[in-house]
């Protein structure tokens, strides 16, 4: 396949702005406000307007919570996986692929059973301490390698979750936790209420930082020498990018559970289109990362009505099949890379 | 000025550089030559402080080259690698725009803008800019890197191999540009060449390194003669005149041919040997 680049001759920064928002914007109000009403228990816009208390209730301690938490996720992880993988240069790179989420998921099961009684915001940072380490220790391996290609890169990620996963299982084995670790495994927003979500609206203070970031991010992914010479903190940059993603992959481990394919497919999605340019792309990824991360989610809760599917499977479906297209859909660019 | 003083760099156990001594002023043009692995890049990359080195001095405008804020070097000192590299798929516009970003790291302000237009019209990007530089051919993409370092507006500028896929016309004006900013605008270019009739027709100063070694500085007539080439390459490249310049004829050297080819076989009679030479490599069987 010679066209690597399917936006053609030419790949306009200006364009997605003025295609790809509206339908990102208008898309995510559509489907938001339908997941809204969409559920067991009956909200219907007539009650609202009526007055109905309990439907007032309804949407406001669980349809609301779990709509945002859904939004918020889905940003934070195709954000996560933007910046992973233009500090990485590579477009396999994402917190699950990276060893972000195996760390987050890790620490999160450590503060479960060291300190069952204390406050989420506890699992939180034990989470993204260890997500952080895990991220850390990565790039650095990543970056010490003196032969870097292509896939040695998720590689390496591989083997680095796997073996943060067994030290996961094995703890839960010891501590005869197995089924409730499990069930961490995959991604579930049906336990997300009032009470159990509000962590991840520090997504977006760690989203603005990076979009300040932004062309500093693009820099650094021109590689360590032309970013020097660009006079480039290049350190600190890379510094800065671990701690956002393992921020924003922890708060979404723990409140969501694992997300597969977010992080790793929209920011190519989004790539594909409008480019890599950091200051142009960041947004328009996280409002894709939301509106993916949104279909999946009504998708589940529709197909087997009035019973949901576990969104992290719905994801894994929808995002492998897209995953497959963009792959082949930019061969050359990742043979060449 | 660039200065550079007993400069020793190894790779491992190997001598890259040695005892390097050398200056380059501003407002002049200098080409750096010698021959693959002779320390050109080397040089170049530890000047830019993109590499570590063992001993010696640079110092850039009075200052260690280690000394400076990386940022502020990067407002003082613009280098060009050999071959750059760039996995990102950014339009040729938003490249040069981040030869800016030593400037500027928010959105580009009217002096960024005429440093962009400036330097997209030096290369004849304008009618390619919104194009992604994946999809151009190698000498484009070149010219898009070149307007980078241009754009950076640096007083110090330094590039490797900078006429690498460059057209008859677009090595010229490349030349012609650099000449241009280092006598109008005072800069100091530095700047690795292999076609030495290029350094012949644009450099004020030609540096040559051999083994890591200086093994000459002069003038351009200083360096045209059969007696320093044969000391830079090792080969003694006739030198003619053309016109008033000196103009040195490598291309029909007896020295480019290839080693293992005799030098009256016709080049017919490769193919022909080539089956002749194949049992060879199979194990005799009457041993
Ligand atoms: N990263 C490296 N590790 C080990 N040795 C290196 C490295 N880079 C360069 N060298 C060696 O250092 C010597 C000088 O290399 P350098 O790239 O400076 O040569 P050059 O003059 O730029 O050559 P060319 O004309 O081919 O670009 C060579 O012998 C090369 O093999
Ligand atoms: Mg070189």
């Amino acid at each position: 396949m010679v066209t690597g680049f399917p936006a053609g001759r030419r790949l306009r920064t200006r364009a997605p702005r003025l295609v790809g928002w509206p339908v990102l914007v208008g898309g995510i109000v559509v489907v938001g406000v339908v997941s809204l009403f969409l559920g067991a228990a009956p909200v219907s816009p007539a009650a609202l307007l009526k007055g109905d208390t309990e439907a007032w209730r309804l949407l406001l301690l669980s349809r609301v919570p779990r709509l945002v938490a859904v939004l918020l996720s889905g940003a934070g992880l195709a954000v996560s996986g933007l910046i992973l993988q233009t500090l990485l240069q590579n477009r396999f790179a994402s917190p699950s692929t990276v060893a972000t989420a195996d760390g987050a998921r890790l620490g999160f099961l450590v503060a479960v059973l060291l300190f069952p009684a204390a406050p989420a915001a506890v699992r939180v940072a034990v989470a993204a301490a260890v997500a952080m380490a895990a991220t850390a220790g990565f790039v650095a391996a990543v970056r010490r390698l003196r032969y870097r290609s292509v896939v040695i890169v998720p590689l390496v990620g591989l083997v680095l979750g796997n073996v943060l996963s067994a030290i996961a299982e094995a703890l839960a084995f010891h501590f005869d936790m197995v089924q409730s670790v499990s069930s961490w495994l995959t991604g579930d927003f049906s336990m997300v209420v009032q009470g159990r979500y509000e962590m991840l609206y520090l997504g977006i203070p760690l989203m603005a930082v990076a979009l300040r970031f932004a062309r500093r991010i693009t820099v650094a992914g021109f590689g360590g020498d032309t970013a020097h010479a660009l006079g480039l903190d290049y350190t600190r940059v890379l510094s800065a990018a671990v701690l956002i993603v393992s921020g924003i992959t922890a708060l979404v481990v723990v409140v969501g559970g694992q997300l597969p394919f977010v992080g790793l497919v929209v920011p190519n999605l989004v790539a594909l289109i409008a480019g890599d340019n950091l200051r142009v792309t960041l947004l328009p990824t996280a409002l894709a990362g939301a509106f993916f991360v949104l279909i999946a989610d009504v998708v589940g809760r529709v197909v087997i009505f009035p019973y949901e599917i576990p969104i992290g499977l719905t994801i894994g479906v929808i995002g492998s099949a897209a995953f497959l297209v963009t792959m082949s859909r930019r061969s050359t660019h990742v043979a060449g890379a | 000025m660039i200065e550079i003083t007993h400069l020793h760099k190894r790779y491992g156990s190997q001598p890259v550089l040695r005892d390097v001594t050398a200056r380059v002023v501003p407002g002049t043009v200098t080409a750096l030559i010698g021959a693959n692995g002779s320390g050109k890049s080397t040089l170049l990359s530890a000047v830019g402080r993109l590499i570590p080195f063992e001993a010696g001095r640079i110092d850039i405008a009075g200052t260690g080259v280690h000394d400076w804020h990386h940022r502020e070097l990067a407002r003082m000192l613009s280098i060009l690698r050999q071959a750059p590299r760039l996995d990102l798929r950014l339009t040729v516009e938003e490249v040069v725009e981040f030869g800016r970003f030593p400037h500027n790291e928010g959105p580009p302000t009217d002096e960024d803008r005429a440093a962009i237009e400036d330097a997209l019209g030096l290369m004849s990007l304008r009618e390619i800019r919104d194009r992604s530089i994946h999809e151009l051919s190698g000498g484009q993409r070149q010219r898009a890197f070149i307007a980078m370092v241009i754009a950076q507006e640096t007083r110090y500028v330094l590039l490797d191999e900078p006429l690498n896929n460059l057209d008859m016309k677009y090595a010229g004006r490349v030349m012609a540009v650099l000449t241009t900013l280092a006598h109008r605008r005072g800069r100091a270019v530095v700047v690795v060449l292999h076609d030495i009739n290029m350094a012949a027709a644009y450099a004020d100063t030609v540096v040559a390194l051999r083994d890591g070694e200086v093994v000459h500085v002069g003038s351009v007539e200083d360096t045209m003669t059969e007696t320093v080439l044969e000391r830079v390459y090792g080969v003694p490249f006739p030198v003619v005149r053309v016109g008033e310049r000196p103009f040195c004829v490598y291309h029909t050297h007896p020295a480019s041919r290839a080693p293992e080819q005799a030098p009256e076989q016709a080049p017919e009679q490769a193919p022909e040997q080539a089956p002749e030479r194949a049992p060879e490599t199979t194990p005799p069987d009457h041993r």
